[in-house]
């Protein structure tokens, strides 16, 4: 005979990084079902598009979130200058992936913190956020900001890099590259880190591709869908290869993030020779006037923002369909058949930003 | 499948001095773009109200009868709109944040000085009106 | 410079299941729905992606219309649908998971039909 009981999961907990509410089924120590409940950090973002001018709302949503703010704030500009057909210098566009790019190392390293953090491996979580303070004092120094970049607008950029300091970032970054191995190699070989991974949580490749899931949750299965290949901004001219790992584990996810690390230092080295002179903004007249769905590769995956105008200077609506909305499915189907101390590292392979599922 | 990995990073950090710093007794790493706080210089300010309009979030709230300016700190996002469309650049983006509150407060009121008048020299309207700046 | 394209095709509300199953069939995943109020009516996207090529679907409803759910067809639909019935207040039958109006909690029901103009306080001096 079994016993089922029902356990609620956060929004307060100490291995949760993000408010979000599972409610566990379990019959003995094995989860049966699950029903997750999000809700608790719902601001109601896209609905002040219509009280918030057009250009000012890029700092609306930037603030969808902390972590992939500058991703975010990219796509809205893009989709804007898409509808109105402004065309943006060249130099704004290599400027826009480079920090682009820096966004989604300084993401990668938060989560490897988070995730090692999750296991209980504190020294390695601390280790990965002494890292990831060089890239915050890179973005700091070019942008103003640690977090929140505020550096794109309709039409270009709002700061310029000089060639010297861009030359200093590409060192920086090529300094790093060895503290950065011995991170991602605790993380590869060591023992209680791959017996805590390995085998738990498996997505099989049908399902992660029927169930919606996008970035490292789907190319650890095996899927490659990489939003940067389709070409936006500069990423048409720079040669990269998607990471993609067969496992569908969470070892496999953690594999692809790690590895992405060393892609990104690769991708701005591009970016920096290729880098030409020019403007880096376009003056913008006018307002949108039309619809649009542009799509990016925000570091926890692929990000739609769906704009449609009509003329005036405020939107009619702006739709937001983050990476973690479309990975609460397949983490439901994840959780199904696991064991209760596994719960916390599935949660966080899928790397949850609730904050942007919910605006 | 090794089991000591992390071992060569732990003895490293053991002889290296420690990563962190000791915030807020001393000072903050900042940098020359850092975006710290808004101040204002009210002697420039001619109550065009360009950063009322264009702050995203409302902070500023300027008042033309009585010639002042006030701006809600903790509403401030320090997103530097205001300071790029000021006509005048009477508003500058300071590199220090702001301390921490303890009691509800956080505005900050000036008075400033208000539109120029012209000399009477050619009749124009620019005196006492605000210019009304569109974008 | 966008190398994805994109096509949006109106359709009647009794073709959307079929047509669903038939891009499912075709081998595309299912990428948002979402729902916009234009006027009276409110226009609901179904888009769907294979190979970076975008395909919407889109079906024109008013307040009062029953949708169908297409969560048969796509088991990760239940997120979007729950999504609409809650901000929109538009029924949705026959989901997987129906949260019933819990999915998101908010003070006001349906809040993106409600526009609330007051003042604009700019400033909270209290």
């Amino acid at each position: 005979m079994s016993n089922q009981i029902t356990v609620p999961f956060g929004p307060q907990h100490p291995v949760l990084p993000e408010p979000i509410h599972l409610d566990l089924v379990l019959e003995d120590e094995r989860v049966v079902d699950v029903i997750p409940s999000i809700g608790y950090v719902h601001r109601g973002l896209e609905k002040l598009v219509e009280k918030r001018e057009y250009p000012e709302y890029i700092y609306v949503a930037e603030r969808i979130c902390g972590i992939c703010s500058y991703v975010h704030s990219n796509t809205y500009a893009e989709c804007i200058e898409h509808i109105m057909k402004i065309e943006v210098p060249e130099r704004a566009q290599y400027l826009r992936t480079i920090w682009s790019e820096y966004s989604r190392m300084h993401s990668h390293l938060l989560w490897l913190g988070l995730f090692a953090d999750g296991m209980g491996f504190e020294n390695l979580f601390m280790n990965a956020w002494k890292l990831r303070e060089h890239i915050l004092d890179d973005l700091e120094a070019t942008t103003g900001g640690r977090v929140i970049q505020g550096v794109c607008k309709v039409g270009g950029v709002r700061k310029d890099i000089t060639p010297e300091k861009l030359d200093e970032m590409v060192k920086g970054l090529k300094g790093m590259e060895p503290a950065l191995r011995d991170l991602t190699s605790v993380f590869f070989n060591d023992a209680s880190v791959s017996h805590r991974l390995k085998g738990v949580g498996v997505l099989q490749k049908g399902d992660a591709y029927t169930l919606g899931a996008v970035g490292p949750t789907a190319r650890g299965s095996g899927i490659g869908i990489d939003l940067r290949q389709t070409g936006y901004a500069a990423y048409g001219k720079i040669n990269f290869k998607p990471v993609v790992e067969q496992s569908g584990d969470c070892y496999g996810r953690c594999a692809v993030r790690a590895k992405e690390l060393f892609t990104s230092i690769d991708i701005i080295g591009q970016c920096v020779k290729k880098i030409p002179e020019g403007p880096v903004e376009v003056k913008v007249v006018g307002a949108p006037d039309g619809e649009y769905f542009a799509r990016a590769e925000q570091p926890r995956g692929e990000v739609v923002h769906y704009i449609k105008g009509n003329g005036k200077r405020n939107l009619v609506r702006h739709r937001v369909r983050t990476p973690t909305f479309t990975n609460i499915p397949p983490l439901v189907t994840l959780l199904k058949g696991c064991e209760l101390a596994d719960v916390p590292m599935i949660v966080l392979s899928i790397d949850p930003c609730v904050g942007c599922a919910e605006r | 499948m090794s089991y000591f990995e992390m071992t060569k990073t732990v003895i490293k950090s053991l002889f290296s001095r420690p990563a962190t710093l000791m915030y807020p007794a001393k000072p903050a790493k900042i940098t020359p773009l850092t975006r710290g706080h808004v101040t204002i210089d009210p002697a420039k300010c001619i109550t065009c109200r360009s950063c009322q309009r264009k702050c995203p979030t409302q902070a500023i709230l300027v008042e033309v009868k009585e010639k002042t300016w006030q701006i809600d700190q903790m509403r401030c996002v320090v997103c530097d709109c205001c300071v790029e469309v000021c006509p005048t650049k009477c508003l500058t983006m300071d590199t220090q944040y702001p301390v921490a509150l303890t009691a509800r407060g956080g505005v900050t009121k000036v008075t400033v000085a208000g539109p120029k008048k012209k000399e009477p020299v050619a009749p124009t309207d620019g005196a006492a009106k605000p210019a009304e700046k569109k974008e | 410079m966008i190398l994805d394209q994109q096509t949006t095709i109106p359709i009647g509300i009794d073709e959307l299941v079929a047509r669903t199953a038939q891009q499912k069939k075709d081998g595309c995943r299912l990428v948002q729905i979402g729902c916009t109020q234009v006027g009276d009516e409110f226009e609901i996207n179904y888009t769907f992606d294979k190979d970076f090529v975008m395909t919407n679907l889109r079906i024109t409803v008013k307040q009062d219309t029953v949708v169908p759910s297409v969560s048969s067809v796509f088991f990760g639909a239940f997120v979007y649908e729950n999504e609409i019935h809650d901000l929109y207040g538009i029924k949705v039958t026959n989901m997987n998971i129906d949260f019933g109006g819990h999915f998101y909690r908010t003070t006001v029901k349906n809040p993106f039909t409600v526009t609330i103009t007051t003042e604009d306080t700019s400033c909270q001096t209290k």
